[in-house]
This record gives C-alpha cells, sequence and structure tokens, in this order.
C-alpha cells in the first residue's frame, strides 16, 4: 500500500510551554483504517489539526499525496474531510445549505446528485430539509460526516466519531466507515473506545503525552502482545501454592480458590498439560477450567502505564 | 483564486439576510421615516435652508451613511465574529482557501447587504423630500466605497472580539459617537471654531462630507480630501487584515 499521509518529526509547543506533540513519525497507507488511541490530552486532535490546517505545527513535515501541507494546502486540503469532535453547526441553517455550503468553500462545483448519494448514505436524505437545530445529536453527527464527504476526500479524519453516542448509532457509525473504506477512502479515527479500534481499525495507534508510542497491524499487535491466561478454580480453597507446582507463571486468587496460570499462545510449550498434571499429583480438586485472552484494553493500559512509570 | 469558494460564503452569507428579508427591511425603513418626521418636520420646519439646501434633504447623505455604516460593522463583525462563537470556523480553516478568498467573501456579502440598505433609505427618502443628486456615479462609488471599508473594519472586530460585548463595544463606543459627532444632521461650519477643528480629527466627518459633495455639489472639506482619507482609511483596514491572517492572531493556534 502506498503511502497518502506522511508525518516526520512533527511537534507543537504552544505558548505556555506546553508540549502537545513530540516528534511525532507516522506514515498513513492509502485505503486504510487507522484508529488512534490514547488517554485525554494524549495529542490526538492536535496531531489531526495539525494536518488538516487548523493548528500551525512548531516544527516537521506533514505530506499529503506528495503535496506539503503549507505549501500545497490547497492540494492537501482538498483531498482532507475532517469530522472535528465538538459538534459545530450552524443552527438555523437546513441540512442542505450547509452540506452544499462545505462543498462549495472546498472549491467543487455545485453537485445536487453527489451530495443526495451522500445524504442517503447517511440516512440523512428525509432530513435535508431540517433545520440543524430540530435534528437529535446521532443526526447531527452525521450532518457533520455529510459535510466532511461533501468534497469527496481521499482521506478523512474522525476525532472521537462515536462520543456520546448510543450503541446503535455506533454500530452505524461503524458501518458508514466500512462503506467508506470500500469506497477507497482512507479514515483516520481517533477514540477512547477500545472496542472501536478492536472492531473497525486495520492499523492501531498508540499515542500518550505527545508520543506515538506505537503503530502496528491490529491483529499482530494482538497477536504480538496478547497474553494468554489459564483459571483452575478448586473445590477446596488453598493457603499456598503447593511447593511442586511454584512458578513465576502461576498465581493464587486471594481467596485461595483460582489458580492463575499465564502463558504464550506462540510459546512451542505453553506448560498446560504439565501443569494439570502437577495439579492432579499435588492432589488438587479441579471445580472448573476456564481461558482468557487480554483484549486490546488491557494491552493499552499496559502500553500507557509502561510510559508513564 | 478559487471563486467557488469565495461564492459559497458569499451566497451563504447573504443568504442569511434574504432569510430575514422582512427585518431587514422595515427596521431601516421605520427608522429612517421616523428621522425624517422628528428632524425633517418637527425640527426642520424651524430650521432655515442648510448650505442652501432645506435641511430636510440636507440630512438624506447622513442619514444614508449612519445606516450603510453601522449596517456594515454589525453585519461584518457578526458574520465572523458567529462561526468563531459556534465553533464551524473550523471548516473555514481546513478548507483550501486563502484569507484573501475569506475576506472577499465575507466583507464582500457585509458590503452588499449594507449596499442595499442605503438604497433603500434613499428610495424611502424620496417619499418625504424632494433631492436631486448632482454627481450621481460620485454618489455610487462614495456608497459602495463606504460598505467596503466599514465592513472590512467589521471584520476586524469580529476577529478580534472574545464574546458579544465586545463585538457591541466597539461599534457602540467609537463607531455611532463618531458618525452623529460626523456631520450626520449638520454641516461643520455650523461648529465654533475649536470644534472644527477637533472634528476634522473625525474620519466619518469626510465621508459625509463627501457624499454630501455628491448629493448637492458643495461639502464641509474639498472632495479630494475626503476621497483620501476614505482610500487611506480603507487600506489600514486592509492592512490590519493581512496581518491578522499572516499571524493568525485569535484564529489560528
Amino acid at each position: 500500500m502506498p503511502t497518502i499521509v506522511d508525518i516526520k518529526n512533527l511537534r507543537k509547543s504552544y505558548d505556555g510551554g506546553f508540549e502537545a506533540l513530540k516528534g511525532v513519525n507516522l506514515e498513513i497507507e492509502e485505503g486504510e483504517i487507522l484508529a488512534l488511541l490514547g488517554p485525554n490530552g494524549a495529542g490526538k486532535t492536535t496531531l489531526i489539526s495539525t494536518i488538516c490546517g487548523i493548528t500551525t505545527a512548531t516544527s516537521g513535515t506533514v505530506t499529503v499525496s506528495g503535496h506539503d501541507i503549507i505549501t500545497g494546502y490547497r492540494e492537501t486540503r482538498s483531498m482532507i474531510g475532517l469530522v472535528p469532535q465538538e459538534i459545530n453547526l450552524e443552527p438555523f441553517e437546513k441540512v442542505i445549505n450547509t452540506v452544499r455550503f462545505s462543498r462549495g468553500l472546498f472549491g467543487k462545483p455545485r453537485d445536487d446528485a453527489a451530495l443526495e448519494k451522500i445524504l442517503r448514505q447517511l440516512s440523512l436524505w428525509d432530513k435535508k430539509d431540517s433545520q440543524i437545530r430540530a435534528l437529535s445529536g446521532g443526526m447531527k453527527r452525521r450532518v457533520l460526516i455529510a459535510k466532511a464527504l461533501a468534497h469527496d476526500p481521499r482521506v478523512l479524519f474522525l476525532d472521537e466519531p462515536t462520543a456520546g453516542v448510543d450503541v446503535e448509532l455506533r454500530k452505524d457509525m461503524w458501518e458508514i466507515v466500512a462503506d467508506l473504506k470500500a469506497d477507497g477512502v482512507t479514515i483516520i479515527l481517533t477514540t477512547h473506545y477500545i472496542e472501536e479500534a478492536e472492531a473497525i481499525a486495520d492499523r492501531v495507534g498508540v499515542i500518550a503525552h505527545g508520543e506515538l508510542l506505537l503503530v502496528e497491524d491490529k491483529a499482530k499487535l494482538m497477536a504480538r502482545m496478547g497474553k494468554k491466561q489459564l483459571e483452575v478454580q478448586l473445590t477446596k480453597p488453598i493457603k499456598t501454592i503447593p511447593k511442586a507446582l511454584q512458578s513465576d507463571a502461576l498465581t493464587l486468587s486471594k481467596d485461595g480458590t483460582t489458580l492463575v496460570y499465564s502463558y504464550d499462545t506462540r510459546a512451542e510449550r505453553t506448560g498446560i498439560t504439565k501443569l494439570l498434571a502437577d495439579v492432579a499429583d499435588a492432589g488438587l480438586v479441579l471445580a472448573d477450567v476456564m481461558t482468557r485472552q487480554s483484549s486490546l484494553e488491557d494491552i493499552f493500559v499496559d502500553l500507557v502505564q509502561e510510559d508513564a512509570a | 483564486m478559487n471563486w467557488t469558494a469565495i461564492y459559497s460564503i458569499f451566497s451563504f452569507e447573504m443568504a442569511r439576510f434574504f432569510r430575514t428579508i422582512a427585518q431587514s427591511i422595515i427596521s431601516p425603513v421605520l427608522s429612517t421615516s421616523l428621522y425624517f418626521v422628528v428632524f425633517g418636520a418637527a425640527i426642520g420646519s424651524r430650521i432655515q435652508e442648510v448650505e442652501g439646501v432645506s435641511y430636510g434633504a440636507f440630512i438624506v447623505p447622513g442619514l444614508i451613511m449612519l445606516s450603510v455604516i453601522t449596517q456594515a460593522i454589525s453585519n461584518a463583525s457578526f458574520g465572523i465574529y458567529f462561526p468563531k462563537f459556534i465553533g464551524t470556523i473550523f471548516e473555514l480553516l481546513s478548507a483550501p482557501v486563502n484569507f484573501l478568498e475569506i475576506v472577499i467573501g465575507y466583507v464582500g456579502a457585509a458590503a452588499t447587504k449594507a449596499l442595499f440598505i442605503g438604497v433603500i433609505i434613499l428610495i424611502t427618502a424620496f417619499f418625504f423630500v424632494d433631492i436631486s443628486i448632482a454627481h450621481p456615479f460620485a454618489m455610487v462609488a462614495f456608497l459602495i466605497l463606504t460598505c467596503i471599508s466599514f465592513a472590512l473594519l467589521g471584520f476586524i472586530i469580529g476577529i478580534w472580539a472574545g464574546n458579544f460585548e465586545q463585538l457591541q463595544l466597539v461599534p457602540l463606543l467609537i463607531v455611532t459617537p463618531l458618525v452623529f459627532l460626523g456631520g450626520s444632521f449638520y454641516s461643520i461650519s455650523m461648529l465654533p471654531p475649536t470644534w472644527q477643528i477637533i472634528s476634522h480629527f473625525n474620519p466619518v466627518v469626510y465621508l459625509i462630507s463627501g457624499f454630501r459633495w455628491a448629493f448637492f455639489g458643495s461639502a464641509d472639506v474639498p472632495i479630494l480630501t475626503s476621497l483620501l482619507a476614505i482610500g487611506l482609511f480603507t487600506g489600514l483596514c486592509m492592512a490590519v487584515i493581512w496581518w491578522i491572517f499572516r499571524t493568525g492572531w485569535r484564529i489560528r493556534q
């Protein structure tokens, strides 16, 4: 996949001395869905705002399809659509007018057929003549997406698209993103919701304190960092782990009823067979056995904590 | 030049104006009529001619200027402040447009609205007083130039304003007094000598004087001085706006 957005050593410091971005390097591939995960204040919005031209970088470069965002701002901005985090819309304007305005503002000639396609795709066509203030929060978010898509961008930034959105609408939003990807649009979304990244992203980037901690293929990331745990529940609680069983990988729950064994699924030997045999030899009776795989959320929390430490 | 973008901004702003067309027209027509009733009929009947023109006719250019300046400032300042206030400015900043295109769009729309109001007031005036226009082309040129220059000032105020109070502050505390003291309802020559000198520091005096010259062929200050003054004022506003966009002052972090 060719690179469509190339970010090199991007830094942003504010007047107060706060460094929102500390030298970010990132290559976004054409046609992918990249999820940027990070806690509040990590620098996600600053990164997006800089690429889109809303904030100016202190140093570093960004190119979109080979055009620099400063010297070639007309080319880069024409290719980019931005859905901001906050719902910023003119309350008294009609849906169709505000979407038409967006298309024109980005230099595209009026094309009502194109706008109809976008509005229909977002289930907004019935609402096209409604005033924005009359719409529900979810509908307003769709209007923001329609505005961002009005000029047929090749790259779409979604800044927390599902913050404060109910479950059903979130699923709808994921479908919309999937449709856009099918149309060949490159999508970068920021999110707090790990499950969102897990559900729709191709690659995941983790940002904390203005630094990009990692960017990796989602499946690979989960496999690499994914730990699996085997929980062995005992019929009778024990006070300590029998000597024959003691190892770094094995811990006992506080109430003494569960042994937790951590292992790597890709290791040649997981040690499960030996463990279970040893448990039986030690005279312990099993009540239940189950396994648990760490989610992206666990991985994320580990990473951010490591960075803070 | 991204003309499509300019046209989009312009027509979007004009749509706001036409959406409230009734109040856009009724309010200036009503206030102008009141001025004619109070100043023209009630007070004017006791005032003899001013510079060879009946008082009712004499105040017409000043009245038009008063409304045009107020409208140009309020339309332009609101036009750019509102997106800042509700946050839609992000779209403008992320669009493939430069500062000149943004200014042409917003200032152009605000100036057009002000011009529209000016023409309506002129038409209203014909119903109350007999007026003939000595230099129609100069009159139109002055009107357009005033609309543009004060829309530029309004744009600056809109960018500067951090809240609605500040948005009202400059028009209320500076512009309205300057316009009223700029000879809207009297000739500068009617003032005591000291006040005449002070008046010459008021830029609006040159505008109204020039505009009145276009109507009646006579003026408080030479017409070239008027032209120079308004030219300087427009240039100054443009320079400030150029600086605002260059530095991103109050709009781009």
